[in-house]
């Protein structure tokens, strides 16, 4: 789903060249829930802008879903990232002025669906978080687990292959982050396939496989203790 | 897309109603100033025969000569009017398609309801061919045939509002009308008609009313109907009484000339420059040929129809409108970098730049259709300010016409999509994974 190979990222001033990844390769197959996680500053965020889309990179090579995304257009990338991604944001992103209908409707709106199928959409991805009866709240009068369910929702609503998730817990309360984190592995369950940046350890063994970036590299890609362990008991 | 947009524009314009108004306000303000100096520079400056202006012809010719030291017109020292011997010479030749010598006269009208009293009315004096060649329209009737002039013939041709004054707005073709104590059969009532400038003669009154009556060039000269308009002697008035002014050089009458062609009004120019010629071999003109054709937009530029003043005023309106502008075109720009964070998350979720360029375009004349509605207002209010400046005839004129609303809507629309064009494109530059990470 996801394959990035010896990829590189550096941003550059006048007077210093800084590497946020560097020789940096991953594989995430599809309907794998990894979580990368990494202490700040170790080019986490980079990697999933990259993934997203949403940032070039220098060196390496990078499949989506089997398509090479470099030298594409801002055109195709726009297209690519509406069409295969689903992002999830800490601060969950949502447009304030546009209530939580609407905001679930901004990715669907660029995909060009007709209204009715847009209707349909945003009616199910609402169910499916829970909030069919929040769809007309401004993000203003929703509490910050609601806020992300609707963010989830949105990122779900156009049948994304890949979510992408940074810190989705990290503005919420134990409570609430329990219930997003629930619903993310719903949805894996359910054969999403999830990314999730994180730097809570206690998030990360939810995942079903953890990399550890440190100072833009992938150090660590041993499987889960408890994957381990659960692995061992079906044999 | 579009309504989705303009869906978008309209709540954002609605989340920082501050911002909004000031916008609006500048453009509104801008564009009030720039449509009120263009509105009064449109009514002196439009074209007052645009189907003809290219085929009717002022001809002026140079009867006083370089030795008579005395300056007329702009720079090449022709005279505005000609003389009453070059007005009857160029009628007599009738080498143009139509033509029309003309002089501005009037009489004292004694009606025939005693209720009314005597009244003073401007009139015309021309040929058969001025209604024709200036394409006046008739309420009732016709104007009078060339057999009328040749016959010196006691016909009157009157304005709307005069046949409503002395009949009561009924037809009056075939009535008489006592003009200095002679009686004038109506022959033709025209209908509503007032180029503007009112080019025919620049000399009186050319932002007034065409005149009320209108009779045959060779009845009025019999009547020694004297000239209520412009006249110029050069110093030399000739010899007293009329028959003195009309062998005279005095400047007193117009002449006006269709040519449909090209080819026409190069033949008559060739015509022009022979007949001055001919003066000058019989001894009446002492210097080389010099007469000028001139078609109305040359005319009018010619004659400065539209004074320095005004054009002046038009350029420092619109400059204040740049400035207005530029204004909005700050403050949209603080407003779109205010919502760089929603740019980002839409190019996030899938928008390209093109999407993002529409959306704050679209915006962009959103409120430049409301600036320009608050413009119109506020034309409105500079146009009633400038009555106290502006002549009576230039008032009358200074209205809000349809065109006048197109123009300020779409000049409105179109200065602040212009304006908004660099912050519209500075919103698709947003990187979305700079925004999102500043989050």
């Amino acid at each position: 789903m996801l394959k990035m190979t010896h990829l590189s990222k550096a941003y550059r001033t006048e007077v210093v060249e800084t590497f946020a990844l560097r020789d940096f390769s991953i594989h995430v197959r599809e309907g794998e829930f990894v979580a990368v996680t990494g202490p700040s500053g170790s080019g986490k965020t980079t990697f999933l802008s990259i993934a997203g889309l949403l940032e070039e990179f220098g060196g390496g090579e990078y499949q989506l879903d089997g398509a090479n995304v470099r030298g594409l257009n801002d055109n195709q990338r726009s297209r690519l990232r509406n069409q295969k991604i689903g992002f999830i944001f800490q601060a969950f992103n949502l447009i304030a002025d546009l209530n939580a209908q609407d905001n679930i409707d901004v990715p669907l709106r660029y995909r060009g669906f007709d209204g009715a199928e847009r209707r349909r959409r945003i009616q199910e991805s609402l169910s499916r978080v829970g909030l069919s009866a929040r769809g007309r709240h401004y993000p203003a009068e929703l509490s910050g687990g609601q806020q992300q369910r609707v963010a989830i929702a949105r990122a779900l609503a156009g049948s994304p292959r890949l979510l992408l998730a940074d810190e989705p817990t990290g503005n919420l309360d134990t409570q609430m982050a329990r219930g997003v984190m629930d619903l993310l592995e719903e949805l894996h369950r359910d054969g999403a396939t999830i990314v999730m940046v994180t730097h809570d350890p206690e998030l990360a063994v939810r995942a079903q496989r953890e990399v550890h970036i440190v100072d833009g590299q992938v150090v660590d890609l041993a499987p889960q203790p408890r994957l381990v362990a659960a692995a061992h008991a079906n044999s | 897309m579009l309504k989705y947009y303009l869906t978008l524009a309209l709540r954002s314009l609605k989340r920082n109603v501050v911002l909004t108004v000031l916008m609006i306000a500048a453009i509104g303000v801008g564009i009030g100033a720039s449509m009120t100096t263009l509105t009064v520079f449109r009514a002196m400056a439009g074209d007052p025969i645009p189907a003809k202006s290219g085929q009717l012809f002022a001809v002026q010719i140079d009867n006083w000569g370089p030795k008579k030291g005395v300056v007329i017109g702009d720079k090449d020292n022709l005279q505005e009017q000609i003389s009453y011997p070059d007005a009857t010479g160029l009628m007599n030749a009738r080498a143009a398609h139509r033509q029309s010598a003309m002089y501005a006269t009037g009489f004292a009208l004694t009606p025939s309801n005693p209720d009314l009293r005597p009244f003073q009315v401007q009139a015309r004096a021309a040929y058969a061919d001025f209604f024709p060649m200036f394409d006046v329209p008739f309420r009732y009737g016709g104007p009078w045939t060339a057999a009328d002039d040749e016959d010196h013939a006691d016909v009157v041709v009157i304005g709307h509002d005069l046949n409503d004054k002395v009949f009561g707005g009924a037809n009056s073709v075939g009535k008489t009308m006592n003009l200095d104590d002679h009686e004038y059969r109506v022959v033709g009532v025209l209908d509503r008609w007032q180029p503007t400038p009112k080019f025919y003669d620049l000399n009186n009154n050319k932002y007034g009313k065409p005149e009320e009556a209108f009779i045959p060039f060779t009845r009025a000269i019999d009547q020694q109907l004297p000239s209520w308009g412009n006249n110029n002697c050069g110093g030399d008035a000739g010899a007293p009484g009329w028959e003195g002014r009309l062998h005279s050089e005095c400047i007193w009458m117009q002449f006006w000339a269709e040519l449909p062609s090209a080819a026409d009004a190069e033949h008559y120019r060739t015509f022009l420059n022979n007949y001055a010629a001919e003066q000058q071999r019989l001894g009446r003109f002492h210097w080389a040929p010099n007469t000028r054709l001139r078609n109305v937009r040359e005319w009018l530029a010619y004659e400065h129809a539209v004074s320095q003043e005004v054009k002046i005023l038009v350029l420092v309106s619109f400059s204040f409108l740049l400035v207005c502008l530029l204004n909005a075109m700050g403050l949209m720009l603080a407003k779109i970098m205010g919502r760089a964070a929603d740019i980002g998350v839409r190019r996030a979720l899938g928008a390209n730049r093109g999407a993002i360029f529409a959306q704050c375009l679209i915006e962009a004349g959103v409120v430049g259709l409301a600036g320009g509605l608050l413009g119109l207002a506020l034309t409105g209010l500079g146009l009633l300010g400038l009555r106290s400046l502006l002549s009576d005839d230039v008032n009358r004129l200074t209205h809000f016409s349809l065109s006048n609303v197109a123009i300020a809507v779409t000049l409105s629309v179109a200065a602040t999509i212009l304006a908004g064009l660099y912050p519209t494109w500075r919103a698709a530059q947003v990187q979305p994974a700079w925004q999102l990470k500043a989050q």
